[in-house]
């Protein structure tokens, strides 16, 4: 008998709750709360959330302040690259040393994990807090050496910066 | 004798070993792994980098496991508290001065010293003091040094005196001071110098030619053939991107144990030439243009058809000039083509200049023996061979005789090479008395044995004196164990072949010797058992078979037709082939390489694959039938030659053609191959005829190492080592002074009707009568064939 009265005070709940509009009035109230609540939305582009020092947005290569470029050609960001994004050629330059004449990063390819700059033993291939960019013909999301150098020259400062905030971590 | 055997014990478990033998050899065939950099099994021990250490119990301080002998009852750690500790203090005192520039280091991913820091160093090191720099230097086109990541392992330099056999490196200065190299700053010229990268144990030694183009772990390993030298040396191609970066040797113990010549090594590079033939081309009113391969084979085999059923011409103005580095299944289906067709016209013997005793020749040219023989030889001799740059890997088991075994061994040849092994005699008369040299040497073999003369021999060989050196020769053959008669190279190039081969038999026979060849290129005994031959077909085939004319004669019978399988004319024939091919009206070039004088010559060219793109067999002078895989995808429109002559053959409507695969070809051929025993007796006697050397000065040659076949032609590297060579003429002090003039000076050089200028080098090796003009060497078919009188005099 006391599963058959448990069922019957379901149904008689159910009966009340359909007729009082209970469920609309729990679902506005919710609605109501956060109307009254102070807001959160960020102005997007006008304001911007901030960012990790460890943020992982579009790629750069960095020089050493005598404008040399540091990346060695030593393949290991190649190698652990799990999107295969990365696509390097090497050859030996005139003054002896080692240097790649093809770094080529496939932003489509790309998963942005990050792993390339952990593996470079240089800091030559870094990820900054640049996400905010797009590509109109097809081929723009190749990566080259000089576009990766371009965007390193650009923002050297901040990636200094970034890179020293996270050095204490490491 | 039996070993006597004693029981130790490695890491709690009980082994049997030989009383004397090193740890280390032991271990390592039980699969106990203990680290080490300056050991290796081939070299001899020096126990001078101390990464073997262990613990043996009773012992007062941790031994070198490379320099420990097995005693009965020894109880050995290689992994207790005290062995690790020993490990890691040397490998931190190892890594106190080797610099942290993996990233940039061509050895970083394959190291031995990455490996066994990883596995037995630890990560901290107490050093931090400066550490040293030591220069490099400049050791040659072949090996990059970065001396400043040297351990001094002192590898490379017991290779270059216990194998090489030429002490070329060496460490000057102790302590920190130390440091490997070169004598005199001078370059590193050994033929297997090469070896010392795959020794060096650090990325102190590197390859040059493929210095930083690809890392470890992204090549990929295919096992090959190397195409160049009779050994049939086991290699790994390495390719990265479809591209062959390298070619390493791959162990077989039977044939190239771990090493293989710089000459396999560094061929590579020509498969990357810029005169890589990458589409089909036809040659049109005198204008070369790029065309489909239908539309290319298409014209081929209209010409070769229309030859065909033309009254007056038909199948035997149709010729074929094939390279004996060409695949088995290719030089197959290119005689099955011939020979279909209705012609005999077939050779790969394009730098042989005597066919006369081609009847009577064996099946295939045979070393007598297998190669790992060759090192329990008590002597030798060789009639005609530069082994040591023609067949290293030969040489390498000859030295080891001589040295192990105090092998007697002597050569007879046109001119004094030098060889790294101690040699019993070395006879070097010009070309023209060479003959006359080894019938001395037969004569003095009958003598001995006091049996008659064969019949055959007797006009020739009564009455020659020879002298005490042919009779030491004879007398070392006569009363060694194991003995051999090798005939090289510049033998089965000599004008008298025949002749030299009936002499060197007899000796053999005379003396109890096996009688063996040494031949050229990677394929000349496959060329031989695929019928690549005017006078036999397939499996030495002779009977009902369809004959034609050798090398030599194509020369002179104005075929209409020519194919031409992996051959440059000029430079791969002894034969002035220019006027030849320029009358005929369709010359069909299957080849990897473009080149003027194709361009100038040929009708048709093919784009084939090389031996690394291509799937392919090569039989080695044992009768040993190698198979390999091609490594990449061949170059640009670029084919497989077995694919070109299959289809070449369905064009020209011949029937039995449809192999699938090369696998296919390759098991016809050895099912009629099935019944073949090796062996060298010539089944007729040969007419000798008496040699009359001529007087006046007379133009012989060889073929220098680099220079033997398209591909090496274009090895960039190994064309500025120091065995590469151009052309120049050779001419001994007595010679020059005779003809007045001196070293370093354009000379003007005559035979018949040519003429030519080049520079005259003063070289002692020269024998008189000699002017020595290497072949295969561009400029060097402008004075016709290859062996004539010719006259020198100064500009």
């Amino acid at each position: 008998m006391g599963a058959m009265g448990g069922l019957m005070m379901k149904a008689i709940a159910h009966f009340i709750k359909s007729f009082t509009l209970w469920e609309l009035l729990k679902g506005l109230s919710l609605t109501g709360k956060y109307f009254f609540s102070r807001k959160i939305t960020v102005q997007y582009p006008e304001e911007k959330t901030p960012m990790s020092p460890r943020f992982r947005g579009l790629h750069a290569q960095r020089r050493y302040a005598n404008g040399e470029e540091r990346c060695i050609a030593c393949k290991l960001c190649e190698a652990v690259c799990p999107a295969l994004a990365i696509t390097i050629d090497v050859a030996e330059r005139e003054d002896g040393s080692r240097r790649t004449t093809r770094y080529d990063i496939d932003l489509f390819k790309c998963i942005y994990c990050g792993f390339c700059e952990e593996a470079c033993p240089v800091d030559a291939i870094v990820e900054t807090h640049i996400f905010e960019y797009h590509f109109e013909e097809k081929g723009e999301q190749i990566m080259t050496k000089d576009k990766l150098l371009e965007i390193g020259d650009k923002y050297e400062t901040e990636i200094a910066a970034n890179k020293a905030a996270d050095a204490k971590y490491r | 004798m039996t070993e006597e055997l004693v029981t130790i014990t490695v890491d709690g478990q009980e082994l049997k070993a030989p009383k004397g033998a090193m740890l280390i050899n032991v271990t390592d065939k039980e699969n106990i792994r203990v680290p080490r950099f300056c050991y290796h099994e081939k070299l001899t021990v020096a126990a001078n980098c101390r990464m073997c250490l262990v613990e043996v119990e009773k012992a007062p301080k941790p031994m070198p496991a490379c320099a420990t002998p097995v005693m009965e009852g020894m109880v050995v750690h290689t992994k207790s508290a005290a062995a690790k500790a020993a490990q890691k203090s040397v490998m931190e005192f190892l890594l106190i001065n080797h610099p942290l520039d993996c990233p940039i280091c061509d050895q970083g991913g394959e190291c031995e010293l990455q490996d066994v820091a990883m596995a037995y160093g630890q990560d901290v090191s107490q050093y931090s003091e400066g550490k040293r720099v030591v220069f490099d230097k400049s050791i040659g086109p072949l090996i990059a040094t970065e001396l400043t990541r040297c351990i001094h392992c002192t590898r490379c330099v017991r290779f270059g005196e216990e194998i090489a056999g030429v002490r070329e490196m060496g460490m000057t200065s102790r302590g920190d001071r130390a440091c490997i190299a070169t004598f005199m700053n001078s370059a590193v010229t050994s033929e297997l110098s090469g070896n010392v990268i795959d020794l060096c144990p650090v990325g102190a030694l590197t390859a040059k030619p493929s210095r930083y183009s690809a890392r470890a772990w992204e090549m990929i390993q295919h096992a090959s053939v190397a195409p160049h030298d009779c050994v049939g040396s086991n290699v790994f191609v390495h390719t990265s991107r479809n591209d062959v970066v390298r070619v390493v040797p791959r162990d077989n113990e039977a044939l190239n144990e771990v090493w293989i010549s710089d000459r396999d090594r560094f061929s590579y590079e020509g498969i990357n030439s810029e005169d890589r033939l990458t589409t089909p081309m036809v040659k049109h009113n005198g204008e070369w243009k790029q065309t489909d391969w239908d539309t290319a084979m298409g014209l081929a085999s209209d010409k070769i058809k229309a030859i065909l059923e033309d009254e007056e011409q038909g199948a035997d103005k149709i010729a074929a000039l094939v390279s004996p580095n060409s695949t088995l299944e290719e030089l197959y289906l290119t005689q099955k083509l011939m020979r279909s067709m209705g012609s005999g016209n077939i050779d790969h013997r394009l730098r042989q200049s005597d066919f006369s005793g081609q009847g009577s020749a064996p099946v295939m040219p045979w070393l007598g023996q297998n190669i790992e023989d060759l090192e329990n030889l008590n002597a030798a001799l060789l009639i005609g061979s530069n082994v040591r740059k023609e067949q290293p890997m030969i040489s390498h088991r000859l030295r080891k005789a001589a040295i192990n075994n105090a092998a007697q061994i002597s050569f007879v040849n046109p001119r004094a090479y030098e060889f790294n092994f101690p040699v019993a005699s070395n006879i070097s008369v010009a070309q023209q008395h060479l003959v006359n040299e080894l019938a001395m040497i037969a004569a003095a073999s009958y003598k001995a044995s006091k049996h008659a003369m064969a019949s055959h021999l007797k006009k020739m060989l009564t009455g020659l004196k020879p002298t005490v050196e042919h009779k030491a020769i004879v007398s070392q053959l006569k009363s060694a164990n194991k003995a051999t008669v090798l005939l090289g190279n510049l033998a089965s190039m000599h004008p008298n072949y025949s002749v030299l081969r009936a002499l060197a038999e007899a000796i053999a026979i005379e003396t109890g010797s096996a009688l063996g060849y040494l031949s050229e290129g990677a394929n000349t005994a496959g060329a031989w058992l695929a019928g690549a031959v005017p006078h036999r077909a397939a499996a030495g085939e002779s009977e009902n078979v369809v004959q034609g004319y050798h090398a030599g004669d194509i020369k002179n019978q104005s075929p209409a037709a020519v194919i031409l399988l992996n051959v440059e004319p000029e430079l791969d024939s002894v034969h002035a082939m220019k006027d030849t091919l320029a009358q005929a009206e369709m010359v069909v070039a299957i080849t990897a390489f473009d080149s003027p004088e194709l361009r100038e010559t040929a009708n048709v060219l093919l784009p084939a694959a090389t031996f690394a793109e291509t799937s392919g067999t090569f039989v080695n002078v044992e009768g040993l039938w190698q198979s390999f895989n091609g490594a990449c995808p061949s170059q640009g429109e670029s084919r497989p030659a077995w694919k070109i002559l299959r289809v070449l053959a369905n064009l020209l409507d011949q029937k039995e053609f449809d192999y699938m695969s090369s696998e296919e070809v390759r098991n016809e051929l050895r099912t009629l191959c099935e019944s073949i025993e090796l062996n060298n007796a010539t089944s007729a006697e040969v007419e000798v005829v008496e040699i009359n050397a001529a007087d006046e000065l007379m133009r012989s040659g060889d073929v220098p190492m680099y220079a033997g076949d398209a591909l090496l032609r274009r090895a960039t590297s190994l064309q500025k080592a120091s065995d590469a060579q151009s052309l120049c003429l050779r001419i001994n002090s007595a010679e020059a002074e005779h003809l007045a003039v001196t070293e370093c000076e354009n000379v003007s050089v005559t035979q018949g009707d040519s003429n030519a200028k080049m520079n005259l080098v003063i070289d002692d090796s020269i024998p008189n009568g000699s002017a020595w003009i290497p072949m295969a060497v561009n400029g060097a078919d402008q004075l016709g064939d290859a062996f004539a009188a010719i006259k020198v005099e100064k500009v």
